[in-house]
């Protein structure tokens, strides 16, 4: 099936359950408790669409860009195989080891390389990154039959077409072990089963597992284009992925700045603020109001370091967060979090636009972020 | 000359109704009326009448109806009665064929061809009355990316944000000069701008003294005759506006006859009293962008870099191409002025030929500036047949941060739209510099009809943005998913960005 014929619809409807769980000190762990907690929340998805992201399963090939790949056909992969040989040093191919599962049915071709972008085609780290995200796009725009479900460094993106823990079990999850572990349950409106369209999304580093309809799609997705960004999948998903890579990574904004970005805060609330205070919200809300996240939503973005939790300015979707210890938990509901951990304690529900960030306290692969501090911001602890 | 000319309207008096208070004779300032004392009987001039209707709205018995003239010419699809009527005219006067507010004839009205999206189910649709519902815009050139210092609780903003104009509702009055209008009507729009948290605009007509203490809620127009122009009216406007052209006269300059120009009009745009008021039809110190890039800076320069600058163009075949060179000219806020705009006075043959609609100019100029990759950099403000709220929506949802709205606020005002302003005799009390017509628009009740229409308007959109399941006007602003086509061409679709109804 074209890509362009399975969404006749501007953008896709669902519902949907979202689970994160960190351990912030790096500690890894395997996705048996993540598949438990997910498919907790059985009754937010509807068998057509789950996916887990992990990072920190490739230890081996830490420097490399792992893509894991998807194809309709054979010859969709011979041409991406020739695309990524033309930019890339190709350090690893393989098929992703699967099983037979129940409820997981036509599974396309899954295959992952580790990729190392040809010296001469680029200069310094940040052109890297910028080379890596083209050459998603190209893939995901120009190869027909072809999409790239993750493009990160140690990390990967698992989903496809079913129930989510179907989805773990299929790909074996039990037998990889991470320090981040981010999954999704859908239940899709109008989406005709499509692996790619299944959560996380994600480009390069970031992953978004999202429940919600962005109202503001639209004009998302048209300020996210005048930076190069092409929405292939008609997915809001999709665009906070874009969002979070534009303000994050080329802008280098915080995740604070980005979360009063996408979930703002309101005219009233900001002129009672301080006058420096005020003047950074409104500039932020001036500059970047077309990427105002309008309309009910919650999600999990995530990369190496961070987990980040943020529902909508007005909190039209539930999300919950927890902490035990090392662990991290942000979750659609409250039950799969005590279910996978039966000592914590603490849990909290975040206001509506307040993120929620947990942070790698020292991540043995990334030296230079060793120091750095957990935050988390308790709900009583509002801008 | 024997004239061959019709009347345009029929006064149709009953007579058992009418008491001879005298009062349409009094209102009439085209002397249709007249009260015969012998006969104790009002008798009316039919070919006078310019159907205005204030007779009829103020005869305190109901006895006047105004209608339009029924009768009809041999039947011709060619040869109608609108097209002998302006031949005889100009056959009787050697003139141009002059006419008032915007262009009445049937191009296709895009807002009507247009309907908006509303959530079910998915998403939940926000309540107005409950929740809050933002409408406040900014307008003015947004960088690219912001730069933000300090730490959390002590941050600074490191990007210097140029001036912006602050609205709390995405309308603006459009560009009337005084001297179009009376002084009282200007009055009229600068309070209910102040009162409503919007703009007005001068026009070219320069600013009364009077009215300074409204500058925090002026736009001050710099046109090509640059009347009324000087340090002080900088220094008093909220924003500055290049008037480039106008979608009711594209290409034409103004005038303004001599025997407007009182004493005030004299003074206010610094000519003198009683000669014409001529506007060149370009600017004589912009023939090209550049020109005109010098203009902004020179703006922007004295006023101390402290006002954004807006330039206003007709929408015309190509405005997507000039928009984009205005932006790169450094203007903060590109005003479109579409074929439907209203004018004081045009050529009637310029006002209903020259021009395109401006929902189509709008989408080509905001899709233009986004493919360049510079939308950020200037607002888009659209005029010309903004008739209501659901055309606010989907305009902003075309691509517009805010709408100007001529005709409509002076409709608010009392005006009938009945075509006449250039006689400068309306009844009205709107386009004149009669002081005995004038006097009957009171500023006050004229400001409170305004603030009521954009209060009206106000509740609208958040009606809709609500339905649309969104509550800030930013994210309808450009998402012209929620915008579908009903009837149109593939083409149409194609220009508007929009999907047909259905798909």
């Amino acid at each position: 099936m074209l890509r362009e014929a399975r969404f006749r619809d501007d953008k896709e409807f669902s519902g949907c359950s979202i689970f994160g769980m960190m351990n912030v000190r790096g500690e890894r762990f395997n996705g048996e408790p993540v598949i438990t907690a997910i498919a907790n929340m059985k009754e937010r998805s509807n068998g057509l669409g789950g996916g887990f992201a992990a990072y920190g399963i490739y230890p081996q090939y830490a420097e490399l860009y792992c893509f894991h790949m998807m194809y309709d056909h054979q010859g969709a992969k011979e041409e991406t195989e020739e695309f990524f040989r033309s930019r890339f040093e190709v350090e690893g191919a393989e098929v992703i080891p699967i099983r037979e599962c129940e409820g997981v049915d036509d599974p396309p071709l899954l295959w992952r390389y580790f990729l190392r972008p040809r010296e001469n085609l680029v200069c310094s780290e940040e052109d890297t990154d910028d080379f890596v995200v083209q050459a998603v796009m190209h893939v995901n725009v120009k190869i027909e039959g072809a999409f790239v479900f993750s493009s990160g460094k140690n990390m990967g993106v698992f989903k496809g077409v079913g129930f989510p823990e179907d989805i773990g079990r299929f790909f074996r999850l039990e037998e990889y072990e991470g320090y981040t572990w981010v999954a999704h349950g859908r239940f899709p409106t109008n989406t005709q089963g499509w692996w790619g369209g299944a959560h996380p999304f994600n480009i390069l580093d970031w992953s978004v597992v999202h429940n919600g309809e962005i109202s503001s799609y639209g004009i998302n997705r048209r300020y996210l284009e005048m930076f190069g960004y092409i929405c292939t999948l008609h997915t809001d998903t999709e665009v906070i992925a874009y969002g979070v890579d534009l303000l994050l990574r080329r802008h280098g904004l915080s995740i604070r700045d980005m979360a009063r970005i996408f979930a703002a805060p309101l005219w009233t609330e900001i002129d009672r603020m301080p006058p420096r205070e005020r003047e950074v919200h409104t500039a932020l809300r001036q500059t970047y109001g077309s990427l105002l996240l309008n309309g009910p939503f919650s999600v999990i973005i995530s990369n190496r370091h961070q987990m980040i939790g943020l529902t909508d300015r007005i909190r039209l979707r539930p999300l919950v967060a927890g902490r035990n210890g090392d662990f991290m938990y942000i979750s659609s509901e409250e039950a799969p979090i005590h279910l996978v951990d039966d000592t914590l304690r603490e849990t909290w529900i975040p206001q509506g636009g307040e993120p929620i960030v947990a942070e790698l306290r020292k991540a043995a692969e990334e030296p230079e972020e060793a120091g750095a501090q957990v935050i988390t911001i308790p709900a009583t602890d509002r801008a | 000359m024997k004239s061959y000319l019709l009347p345009q309207f029929l006064v149709d008096r009953d007579d058992y109704r009418c008491i001879r208070c005298e009062v349409c004779v009094r209102q009439c300032a085209f002397d249709v009326h007249w009260y015969d004392g012998e006969e104790d009987a009002v008798f009316a001039d039919e070919s006078k009448c310019v159907g205005c209707l204030r007779c009829v709205t103020l005869c305190p018995t109901n006895a006047l109806v105004v209608r339009h003239n029924p009768t009809q010419h041999p039947p011709n699809a060619n040869w109608t009665k609108e097209v002998l009527q302006n031949i005889y005219k100009q056959a009787e006067t050697g003139g141009v064929l002059l006419t008032g507010m915007g262009c009445d004839k049937p191009y296709p009205i895009y807002w009507d061809r247009i309907v908006l999206d509303a959530s079910q189910v998915t998403n939940p649709s926000i309540d107005p009355l409950r929740e809050p519902m933002e409408l406040r815009t900014y307008l003015g050139a947004k960088p690219d990316a912001l730069k933000i210092g300090g730490k959390e609780g002590k941050l600074s903003l490191e990007t210097r944000i140029t001036p912006q104009l602050k609205l709390e509702t995405p309308i603006m009055f459009s560009a009337i000069s005084y001297g179009a209008i009376s002084y009282n009507a200007c009055e009229s729009l600068a309070r209910a701008a102040a009162e409503a948290g919007t703009y007005y605009n001068t026009g070219e007509g320069g600013l009364h003294r009077n009215l300074y203490k409204y500058g925090d809620h002026t736009i001050c127009q710099v046109a090509s005759g640059r009347f009324g122009v000087h340090a002080d009216y900088l220094e008093v406007a909220a924003a500055l506006e290049i008037k480039i052209g106008q979608g009711a006269k594209p290409g034409i300059g103004g005038h303004l006859p001599g025997e407007k120009v009182s004493a005030e009009i004299s003074r206010t745009r610094m000519i003198p009293k009683g000669t014409d008021a001529l506007s060149p039809a370009p600017h004589h110190d912009i023939y090209s962008i550049e020109d005109l890039a010098q203009l902004i800076y020179a703006l922007k320069e004295a006023t101390h870099w402290e006002k954004p600058v807006s330039v206003k163009i007709a929408a015309v075949h190509n405005s997507a191409a000039i928009a984009s060179g205005m932006v790169r000219a450094g203007a903060d806020i590109i005003a479109l002025d579409g074929i439907r705009g209203g004018t004081g006075a045009a050529p009637t043959m310029i006002r209903d030929n020259v021009g395109i609609p401006i929902e189509l100019a709008l989408a080509a100029v905001d899709d233009r500036l986004r493919q360049e990759g510079i939308r950020n950099r200037a607002s888009i403000v659209v005029a010309g047949g903004i008739r209501s709220s659901a055309d606010v929506v989907k305009a902003i949802a075309l691509g517009a941060d805010a709408v100007y709205i001529g005709t409509a606020a002076l409709v608010a005002l009392g005006c009938h739209v009945c075509q006449k302003c250039y006689t400068g005799k309306c009844n009205w009390g709107i386009a004149t510099q009669d002081p005995y017509l004038s006097k009957r628009l009171n500023p006050e009740v004229g400001a409170r009809r305004l603030v009521n229409l954009l209060n009206a308007w106000s509740h609208e959109i958040m009606e809709m943005l609500g339905g649309m399941g969104i509550n800030a006007i930013e994210s309808l602003r450009g998402n012209r998913l929620r915008l579908r086509g009903v009837g149109l061409t593939q083409e149409e679709l194609d220009i508007l960005g929009i999907k047909h109804a259905g798909a």
